[in-house]
């Protein structure tokens, strides 16, 4: 608590006597306390934050570079093959030698399958071979064979490839750049990084449909909200408060509810195709498909974020005065030009506002895209939840996540530039 | 918005498609959400009005969905665990967020911004990635599929909004009732539960209703950190829009609803009390 007899009036009224000199350091010393004080109030939840928070992100992070499975499965084999020359033909008997004994233990731990997938990401068909080699050495004896390069390469020959060993090689760093790679399409070869074959570009065209549609949702966001910001704000409070309600009731409804909602409405069985063919606009027999495509994802978002348009809008032209408008028009101008050159204007601060919020919110959306997207309307998300529980390349997974952060940090820091933070209202 | 006895007739005509826009806008918000209320009293298992529906015939409503929403053991299931799981969230994004937001509130913290950018960021981060940072950091430390692993990660993503709420709160507040009741004599804990906490607990109910929404529709995180024991009502609902959607989601979807409202009026009422408590007037 700040201390009380610091106030000029207290003191002036009491009859001590305090130094100039006393008075600067108490001041000093009940300062450094002051901020001592806020701290400890804010470190435990600055810490519950940390904890629960911050280091799941960092640990995401650290997922999309880190490769440790390489080196970890084969300890013995990486460190002599970084003596190898890759030029000179295939690995030395040692390297065979080595790669059986790690091979042995990784099979007691059952951690050979895993390595086998990891490298199945950067060429196909190597898990088969980790598979395959994996049932055969559990007969081996280490120590007791001989001739290891020829009994590997009769168990599968992509033992004897160059390329293969190169690969393998190329991936025994513990950091990789390989899920970033990945992720934008591109694959880290023995010869280099190269685009990955056309029918396994995936992501790029990915993060442009989600850029393309939250541009799209971000639009008809600005289009139906401004209209209706200008009206709430422009009619006496009660009547606003009112049509408020309109706006928020949607805010305050559960996610799940509005996504049921269209998923109801838009079915081929739904409300809309009915009203559809009773207006006689569609026949019977061809309704429209109006769900699990782009259309179905647009409509069903824009509904969603349309609040988050309205209210910093509204919250930005509740403060334009009315005078400026009505001296613009005093001034001969007609109604469109003293709303384009004095009334737009004031209100930009809301709009750039409203736009940067709604796109951030639309291009990290997942539940809702999964629900009424299909596969043509889904978001870069919507893979990364794939990537996480069906197809658990994780590494990629948060490769994809850590790309999508980064864009939407970019963007709230330019919100904070226009806007700040601070000043996010809430209802 | 009355028109001036001036305006020219393309202004009129302009004034009436305007009107025309937002009517529209109005309807587009609304109706999808007012719609499902009659939809699911419907009779038969179907998304649309049946033609006894259209009719107002009374056979063609029926309570049965409501029923199975009651009886059924997997929404029961669901929404006891969103009752076991909410409330504590909440209670520790509260209590947590408040005592940060009154050492916030203070003159010149350090490092201000920065505190402020860490504590907001679970706002920021979009649901998918902090499910996935969650997922794999909750996994490591053996909370991933816990109850304890929700409901802390329910927890973060509610603690924004009571910063939020009661920073803004305590941007009136007068500092001399504080510095007054420690020259009568009280402690640190006493001023702050007797004088603060009485003034500043609108700001912290409604932000614990905020986190307490964040958390009871909440599904990205509990679909990831979460395991079938822990089925939310959100995750019941999700699983069941995206395999078989049956009518009893309608009638889930109709009791969120009148919660939604109820929720909106309570903080509507908890605002006008902290603006009348603060002497901010409304009007």
């Amino acid at each position: 608590m700040p201390p009380f007899f610091l106030k000029d009036n207290i003191l002036t009224e009491s009859k001590q006597i305090v130094h100039q000199h006393d008075l600067q350091k108490s001041l000093k010393r009940s300062q450094v306390r002051q901020k001592v004080n806020a701290l400890l109030l804010i470190s435990p939840l600055l810490l519950f934050i940390l904890i629960t928070f911050v280091f799941p992100i960092a640990d995401m992070l650290f997922r999309s570079v880190e490769n440790q499975i390489v080196s970890r499965t084969l300890p013995g084999t990486i460190e002599e093959l970084s003596k190898w020359d890759d030029d000179s033909g295939l690995p030395s008997e040692q390297t065979y030698f080595l790669l059986a004994k790690d091979l042995k233990i990784a099979v007691e731990n059952k951690t050979h399958t895993r390595l086998g997938s990891r490298l199945n990401y950067e060429m196909s068909g190597i898990a088969s071979t980790f598979r395959k080699t994996g049932r055969s050495i559990k007969k081996w004896d280490i120590d007791q064979e001989i001739n290891y390069k020829e009994k590997f390469l009769n168990i599968d020959k992509k033992w004897g490839n160059i390329e293969f060993w190169r690969l393998l090689k190329l991936y025994s760093p513990k950091v990789t750049s390989g899920y970033f790679l990945n992720a934008v399409d591109l694959i880290k070869t023995t010869e280099g990084i190269s685009q990955r074959d056309e029918t396994e570009r995936i992501y790029l065209f990915l993060f442009q449909r989600t850029i393309y549609m939250s541009v799209l949702i971000t639009l008809l966001c600005l289009l139906m909200g401004y209209p209706v910001a200008y009206l709430i704000s422009s009619l006496p409070l009660k009547t606003a408060n009112l049509l408020l309600i309109f706006v928020l009731l949607p805010f305050w409804t559960s996610l799940l509810v509005r996504t049921s909602a269209w998923k109801v409405l838009l079915q081929q069985e739904g409300v809309i195709n009915d009203i559809l063919v009773l207006v006689g606009l569609v026949g019977d027999l061809d309704r429209l498909q109006l769900i699990n495509n782009q259309f179905g994802t647009i409509v069903a978002m824009t509904h969603i974020l349309l609040p988050f348009m309205i209210l910093p809008l509204y919250s930005v032209m509740k403060t334009i005065p009315e005078s400026y408008v009505k001296a613009a028009k005093s001034l001969g101008a007609n109604e469109w030009t003293s709303f384009r050159r004095v009334y737009f204007p004031q209100s930009i601060p809301g709009v750039g506002a409203g736009c940067i919020l709604v796109f951030i919110l639309s291009i990290g959306y997942y539940i809702t895209p999964e629900i009424v997207g299909g596969t043509s309307g889904t978001f870069i998300s919507n893979r990364i939840a794939y990537h996480i529980s069906y197809s658990l390349n994780w590494g990629l997974g948060a490769a994809l996540a850590s790309i999508l952060l980064v864009a939407v940090l970019i963007l709230y820091y330019v919100y904070d530039k226009i806007i700040g933070i601070d000043n996010v209202k809430l209802g | 918005m009355a028109l001036p006895v001036y305006a020219t007739r393309l202004y009129r005509a302009w004034d009436i498609i305007f009107k025309c826009i937002c009517a529209f806008v109005f309807f587009f918000l609304i109706a999808p959400i007012i719609v499902i209320i009659p939809l699911s009293f419907n009779a038969q298992d179907f998304f649309t009005f049946t033609p006894e529906m259209l009719n107002f015939q009374s056979e063609g409503y029926s309570l049965k969905h409501y029923n199975d929403f009651f009886t059924n053991v997997d929404w029961q299931t669901a929404l006891t665990n969103s009752f076991r799981i909410a409330p504590l969230a909440t209670l520790i994004s509260v209590a947590l967020g408040t005592i940060a937001a009154v050492g916030l509130s203070q003159s010149d913290v350090p490092f201000k911004k920065l505190i402020m950018a860490i504590l907001i960021s679970p706002m920021i981060v979009p649901l998918i990635i902090s499910a996935a940072g969650m997922y794999f950091f909750y996994s490591r430390i053996g909370l991933q599929g816990t109850y304890i692993g929700i409901v802390l990660a329910h927890a973060a993503l509610g603690i924004p909004f009571v910063i939020i709420t009661v920073t803004a709160t305590l941007v009136g507040f007068d500092k001399s009732l504080t510095r007054a009741s420690a020259n009568l004599g009280a402690g640190p804990i006493r001023t702050f539960l007797k004088i603060q906490m009485p003034l500043i607990l609108p700001g912290v109910i409604s932000g614990g209703l905020f986190a307490f929404i964040t958390s009871f529709d909440e599904v990205v995180v509990v679909l990831f950190v979460g395991s079938a024991s822990q089925k939310t009502l959100p995750w019941q609902m999700f699983t069941g829009l995206r395999e078989q959607i049956s009518p009893t989601i309608l009638a889930v979807a109709t009791i969120l609803v009148i919660l939604s409202i109820l929720l909106l009026t309570v903080v509507e009422l908890l605002r006008r009390r902290s603006e009348k408590i603060r002497g901010v007037s409304t009007e």
